[in-house]
């Protein structure tokens, strides 16, 4: 088990990898072996995510050296700085482990039935594996470069995942809007990191940390880094292509690349705190994530208003409420020079918005489930046509409403917990932008009754007399979010406590990511 | 080699990336957005290629080495990752716009989208 637990930072990665490249051979033999190999490794996986958290809760940042003697040993003898492949998983990592791990097999166990009636199944399955290959890879390691290549293998399989039902044209444009802004957006990350590389020859995150001196090219680099993950991440300015690419995208896929733009807003943390930390003029950048983070917010619920697509009025949803996070980790990171108001409020903002980062992938997922099981079963999106089907889909309307109450913020749900946290500590910041957060809270509430009174509610439409309840494996799908979100809804301080502190302390200690690096080397 | 500025890379990287970057935002083919975007990659391999070149440099093969400064190598095993990375993409968008021509019949950015709003 200690072996197990010393190796899982890697075998995270490397089983969805190597399981990626299984699937088409096994399934050449048999569809069912293929499939129970998909949920086996991602359900395994997911058992060593939880075992790596409860190891990291108790002895601190885990280190992992590829190829050395041991695998704390980050600078062979000789050396003063790190020259190998290191991954290092501290509480903020592994944090976006943990929802990754739930989305990914959720969205899988979905997916098996959802496209059960496409053709090239196993070549989706290894685009699946590789797309959570990818995003393990970006929270876990500890270099630059690295992040480069594994946030490219993400956007590269989420890419053919959008368009992966080649049948329709608007899958296509989807897909090929994520591939451009995917493409433009990692072209200017690599060019961030040749200028970080250029003047201090390291790529390693946490050695680069000690050495950064905030001149002029590292201005710029910041400026890359933080364009372009705020356009991997969908916000306001950079936005275009979120609602066309989730949209058409199969739900489970949807759900996943929901978590893939936090996995970038992850990034932009790691970046803005762990990177930059204390030599970065945090008051400006940290305004620069507030506004981009209201922006987000308020823009993409007033676009939500009028869709009546479905998928793509959750789309502009998971725009708005992903400027909640960017509002409360911006209000942390404005005040993380200041002791005294980082105590007071900054850290509550903080853990307000990585906690709602957890709550959003549940309860977003959960939505374009739901949304995946109604075009399942109904053939289209269009929430016009759509009527009565909570009689024939009484499941799926019940998780419908969980996940809806969660993301308007209805006590006692999950959204509700980590919303108010975001309003009372930024009230004290600013009370505007506390209330424009209500707000925008209250208008997501009004379309979300839209949309369930639009396709759940009155008579039987006589065109829907053949839908049945979602397949069995939606259902299990559905219902693993649903649990979650129950779960952190009737446990929300023991989240806080367990997993969403511990995240919030390792964005505030530059520190301690850099020791887990350079420790060995005084 | 001599004659050449040393920052003269550099520039032509500059460059390539602003060409590039005034391409992807002005041009309304699919086509040649793909080839925007294939510039820039050119541009950003380019800038990391030329990082790693010192002035007299030899490679760093450790058996009989010559007198001289070594060559660090990461930046050319950066940017033979990047290549690679980029070929991959590019045939992704590649493939895509031949899937877009064959359902709308156009390669014009705004005659062939679908979805507004």
């Amino acid at each position: 088990m200690d072996t197990l637990i010393t190796h899982s930072s890697i075998l995270i990665i490397a089983i969805p990898l190597l399981t990626a490249f299984l699937t088409p051979l096994i399934g050449m033999a048999s569809k069912k072996a293929r499939n129970t190999l998909l949920i086996v490794s991602l359900a395994f996986v997911a058992f060593l995510v939880f075992a790596l958290a409860r190891d990291i809760s108790i002895n601190g940042i885990h280190i992992y050296t590829l190829g050395a003697a041991s695998p704390d040993l980050t600078a062979p003898k000789g050396f003063i700085v790190p020259v190998r492949i290191i991954l290092e998983v501290d509480g903020m990592s592994i944090l976006m482990g943990i929802i990754w791990s739930i989305v990914s097999l959720a969205a899988a166990i979905f997916s098996l039935s959802h496209i059960a009636s496409e053709t090239g199944q196993n070549r989706f399955y290894t685009l699946l594996l590789l797309m959570v290959t990818g995003g393990f890879g970006m929270m876990f390691t500890g270099d630059l470069f690295n992040l480069f290549v594994f946030l490219e293998i993400a956007s590269i399989s989420g890419a053919a995942l959008i368009a992966f039902r080649t049948k329709f044209a608007d899958t296509q444009e989807g897909g090929f809007k994520y591939i451009v802004v995917s493409a433009i957006a990692s072209l200017m990350v690599l060019f961030a990191i040749g200028l970080l590389y250029a003047q201090y020859n390291l790529l390693n995150i946490g050695a680069l940390a000690q050495a950064i001196q905030y001149t002029t090219p590292d201005k710029i680099a910041l400026a890359l880094l933080v364009i372009a993950f705020a356009m991997k991440l969908g916000a306001i300015p950079l936005h275009m292509w979120v609602p066309d690419s989730y949209a058409v995208a199969p739900a489970g896929i949807s759900a996943m690349l929901v978590v893939s733009s936090q996995v970038s807003m992850y990034a932009l943390f790691r970046v803005c705190f762990t990177l930059f930390g204390v030599t970065l003029n945090m008051y400006t950048v940290g305004w620069i994530v507030i506004i981009l983070g209201m922006l987000s917010m308020f823009i993409g619920v007033t676009m939500a208003i009028p869709q009546t697509d479905i998928k793509r009025l959750m789309s502009y949803h998971a725009i708005s409420q992903s400027g909640y996070m960017l509002l409360g980790v911006g209000v942390g990171l404005a005040v993380l020079g200041d002791p005294n108001a980082l105590a007071t409020y900054g850290r509550e903002a903080m853990s307000g918005g990585i906690f709602h980062i957890i709550n959003h992938a549940m309860y977003k997922g959960l939505l374009f489930l739901t949304a995946g099981a109604l075009f399942y079963r109904v053939g289209h999106r269009d929430l016009n046509r759509m009527g009565g089907l909570g009689h024939k889909m009484k499941l799926t309307s019940i998780f419908f409403i969980i996940g809806a109450l969660s993301i308007a913020g209805i006590p006692p749900f999950n959204g509700f917990a980590s919303k108010f946290m975001i309003y009372e500590s930024v009230y004290q910041f600013n009370p505007i932008l506390s209330a424009i957060a209500m707000l925008v809270s209250l208008i997501t509430l009004a379309s979300f009754v839209k949309a369930f009174q639009s396709a759940f509610t009155g008579p039987p439409l006589p065109e829907y007399k053949e839908v049945k309840e979602a397949p069995k494996s939606m259902l299990i799908g559905m219902g693993i979010l649903a649990a979650a979100i129950v779960f952190f809804s009737v446990f929300p301080g023991l989240i806080v406590h367990h997993i969403v502190d511990p995240a919030t302390n390792a964005l505030i200690n530059q520190g301690a990511y850099v020791n887990g690096i350079m420790g060995g080397t005084p | 080699m001599e004659h050449i500025p040393l920052n003269f890379p550099f520039l032509a990287a500059a460059l390539l990336v602003g060409i590039s970057f005034y391409i992807i935002i002005f041009k309304k083919n699919l086509i040649k957005l793909i080839m925007g975007i294939a510039m820039l990659a050119s541009g950003v391999n380019l800038f990391l290629v030329s990082l790693g070149y010192r002035a007299g440099g030899v490679a760093p093969i450790y058996t009989d080495v010559p007198e001289g400064p070594m060559v660090l190598s990461v930046p050319q095993a950066l940017t033979l990752t990047s290549i690679v990375i980029n070929v991959a993409v590019l045939a992704l968008m590649l493939t895509m716009v031949i899937r877009i021509y064959r359902h709308t019949g156009s390669l014009d950015s705004e005659k062939s989208r679908k979805m507004k709003g």
